[in-house]
């Protein structure tokens, strides 16, 4: 589904990523740990197509084409789905009309019909659900006020609206307390299926018992150092970072 | 009199004797502006006596009058001596199809969304009988009338009811009330005159579009609404449809009167030639616009959308005469490319227990400079007096401006003023948060301007919030990134 070969970004004179091959295939989830500031987010945000970043080298392909030649709401269009660390506010638009808005334009690209009132309103019931959001938030202006919980179930929510193809998931466990995780992760899980697959970026293993994934991977400095199956997670967990820092100093 | 005053009378009605031809044939009034341009308006008009000299003396008070500098904009010197301030009502040349329309227009009004029926009204194109808006003009007249709505022309209410605009013209904006009142009360071409009769709520909203004759009313429109006790009326103002007009400079005057438990709700799109994107050409627009709380418990609400012509000056305003009378003011007013607006309102606290509410929502963009001024005065006998005022601005790019100006002067002090004003950005962050979900960046700059003005846009009428929405967005087409 997601091939990245060799891509290096920078912004400004600052090169953040250095390096980064990665395969993902349908149906896998694949998470991607590393201690702050080692580039998970931009990684994410590169894919996404945010401009602030320069690709300085490097290919991505996704399920066949160049990811790097897209505009970002095409990136999006063609299933690429990107939760946010820090969701952004929107005032005076709702989740529910900023959902009709992005659904509708992506049907529109993929030359389907726009969603009648009906049908519009039945997929966000079915969601709603799906995610434990109640509709009073979703009434709401986008993020405005919402609490860090709230903020991080609307995105899954967005997700589960969107069905991408591809979720990329940025920190979605922080600022999580026990309950929330789970019916997030819950969420998470239930969307899983063996025609998409997710990255799940984080730097705690907490969120992953409850989303398992396929493949870890750790990134540090801008380049994937190091990459196992979920026990390197626990791994981490027990022995920190610095291990990884003192084996790649060592190489 | 004094003796310069009386020399200038005498040079000036000597010009009209002579030098000065009165040739009512004439369809346009010769260049320039003096008594004589004056008493040719109103007998071109056919106006009873007391109101030539009413135009008269408003002619000789803006005489003396200086144009005022201290609106936040800057344009060239406006000659008034080199306008022609009357032309009789041409019809338009009446065109066959859509296709022999400016085609850029068309393209506009597509995107507004607005039908091939009305565009082809708006234009000038030969409409089929059935929904000629004569036709529905005339069932609407007959309905209001059995309600004893008066709602016509101004010119025809000279005519009809001679007593209630004698009663009401000038009564909430006095003719010398500033230089822009002054000229338009000296040559107000035409407008528009509703009387809302005891205790009747006007079922329907009341537009210029169903007023027949609407059309070119001219740079100089008068409008006066009076709203008897416990009536109350809808009315809206312009359209969202772009309007081409030959004249620069506009001045009009809409005074509203409210009786005792009277209310009237007063909403205007406002989407004149702004200009182009060099800043060239674009309509001057110097409006006086007040409202009169007479009675005790009576409202007056005011919403405006304003995304055209080049330069704004308006102050929508309120005098809360009565006791527990409540003044409202939406507003919205969008600059793009070189555009100029200094607009806000005026909230005068006159009775005890008034109440005041503004919503000012100002969104800048391009190279556009968009001020706020509003006044909250509270007067010594206004005792409780209320106001909340909100006043944010949202900037597009980095080369706009953004003012607020506001002036509060309270007399009372059992008085709560509160007033809030932010200014924010659009985000590249909220940008891309919309990109990333599939939308668009125009799409995009729709949705965040309309959420941010969603306070304003609710006070309209439904089907003109509709418009207006596509209104912003079409005025802040290509102005991110
Ligand atoms: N827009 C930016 N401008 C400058 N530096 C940035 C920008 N975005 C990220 N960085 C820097 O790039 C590095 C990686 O950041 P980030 O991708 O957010 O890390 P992580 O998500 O792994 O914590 C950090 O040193 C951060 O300061
Ligand atoms: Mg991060």
């Amino acid at each position: 589904m997601l091939t990245i070969k060799n891509l290096h970004a920078k912004v400004g004179e600052k090169a953040i990523l250095n390096g980064i091959d990665l395969k993902v295939n349908a149906g896998e989830v694949h998470a991607i740990m590393g201690p702050n500031g080692s580039g998970k987010s931009t990684l994410a945000s590169v894919l996404a197509g945010r401009e602030d970043f320069e690709v300085t080298n490097g290919e991505v392909d996704f399920l066949g084409k160049n990811l790097l030649e897209l505009d970002p709401e095409d990136r999006a269009r063609e299933g690429i789905f990107m939760a946010f660390q820090y969701p952004v506010e929107i005032p005076g638009v709702s989740t529910i009309n900023f959902m009709k808005t992005a659904l509708n334009q992506i049907r529109e690209y993929r030359g389907q019909q726009a969603l009648d009132a009906v049908s519009f309103l039945q997929l966000m019931k079915e969601k709603m659900k799906l995610v434990e959001i109640n509709q009073s938030l979703l009434s709401r202006s986008l993020n405005e006020g919402f609490s860090g919980g709230e903020k991080k179930r609307n995105e899954i929510f967005q997700m589960a609206m969107l069905e991408p193809k591809l979720a990329i998931l940025d920190e979605t466990d922080s600022g999580l307390d026990i309950d929330a995780l789970r019916i997030v992760a819950n969420g998470v899980n239930k969307l899983r299926n063996k025609n998409n697959a997710t990255i799940v970026v984080t730097h705690y293993q907490r969120l992953l018992d409850y989303i398992v994934p396929d493949y870890v991977h750790v990134l540090y400095n801008g380049k994937i150092v190091k990459s196992g199956s979920k026990e390197l997670a626990l791994e981490l967990e027990a022995k920190g970072y610095d291990w990884i820092k003192k084996e790649v100093a060592v190489a | 009199m004094s003796k310069g005053n009386q020399v200038l009378e005498e040079i000036t009605s000597k010009e009209y004797e002579h030098g000065w031809n009165v040739n009512l044939e004439a369809d346009e009034a010769p260049m320039g502006l003096n008594e004589g341009t004056v008493r040719f308006i109103s007998a071109k008009k056919g106006e009873p006596e007391w109101l030539l000299e009413w135009r008269l003396k408003a002619f000789r008070l803006w005489e003396k009058m200086k144009e005022p500098t201290w609106p936040n904009v800057s344009y060239p010197a406006i000659d008034y001596q080199n306008i022609i301030y009357y032309s009789a009502p041409k019809k338009k040349a009446t065109l066959n199809s859509l296709d022999e329309v400016d085609p850029e227009l068309v393209k506009t009004f597509e995107k507004l969304g607005i039908s091939i029926t009305e565009q082809k009204r708006l234009t000038g194109v030969a409409v089929d009988a059935v929904i000629d808006s004569v036709s529905v003009a005339t069932t609407f007249k007959e309905k209001l009338g059995e309600l004893g709505i008066i709602f016509c022309s101004f010119s025809e209410a000279v005519k009809e009811h001679p007593e209630l605009i004698k009663k009401y013209l000038g009564s909430v904006v006095p003719m010398n009330d500033n230089y822009f009142a002054a000229l338009n009360s000296a040559v107000f071409s035409d407008g528009s005159f509703c009387y809302i009769p005891k205790g009747v709520r006007c079922p329907m909203e009341l537009s210029t579009y169903f007023r027949i004759n609407a059309a070119n009313t001219g740079q100089f429109e008068r409008t006066l609404i009076v709203a008897d006790e416990g009536s109350y009326v809808s009315y809206l103002e312009g359209c969202t449809a772009p309007m081409r007009d030959e004249n620069q400079l506009h001045a009009a005057v809409v005074e509203l009167y409210t009786m005792k438990d009277a209310e009237i709700k007063y909403s205007t799109v406002q989407n004149w030639y702004p200009g182009d994107k060099n800043g060239k050409g674009g309509i001057y627009n110097f409006v006086t616009k007040r409202g009169l709380c007479f009675g005790d418990h009576s409202k007056i609400s005011w919403t405006q959308v304003e995304t055209g012509s080049a330069i704004t000056w308006k102050y929508p305003s309120c005098v809360l005469k009565g006791d527990y009378s409540v003044g409202e003011f939406y507003s919205v007013a969008v600059t793009n490319n070189y555009q100029q607006a200094d607009t806000g309102t005026k909230m005068i606290h006159i009775g005890k227990n008034t109440r005041s509410r503004i919503v000012s929502k100002g969104i800048s963009a391009g190279k556009s400079q968009n001020s706020y001024r509003g006044q909250v005065h509270v007067l010594k006998r206004a005792s409780n007096a209320r106001n909340h005022s909100q006043c944010d601005s949202l900037l597009m790019g980095d080369q706009c401006g953004a003012h607020t100006f506001p002036y509060i002067d309270v007399e009372n002090n059992s008085a709560r003023i509160e007033h809030e004003a932010t200014t924010s950005k659009i985000g590249e962050d909220q940008i891309f948060y919309c990109l990333q979900r599939g939308i668009d960046e125009e799409a995009a700059v729709a949705l965040i301007v309309n959420g941010y003005a969603k306070e304003v846009l609710n006070q309209l009428p439904m089907e003109f919030a509709v418009e207006a929405q596509k209104l912003l967005a079409l005025t802040l087409e290509g102005s991110v990134g």
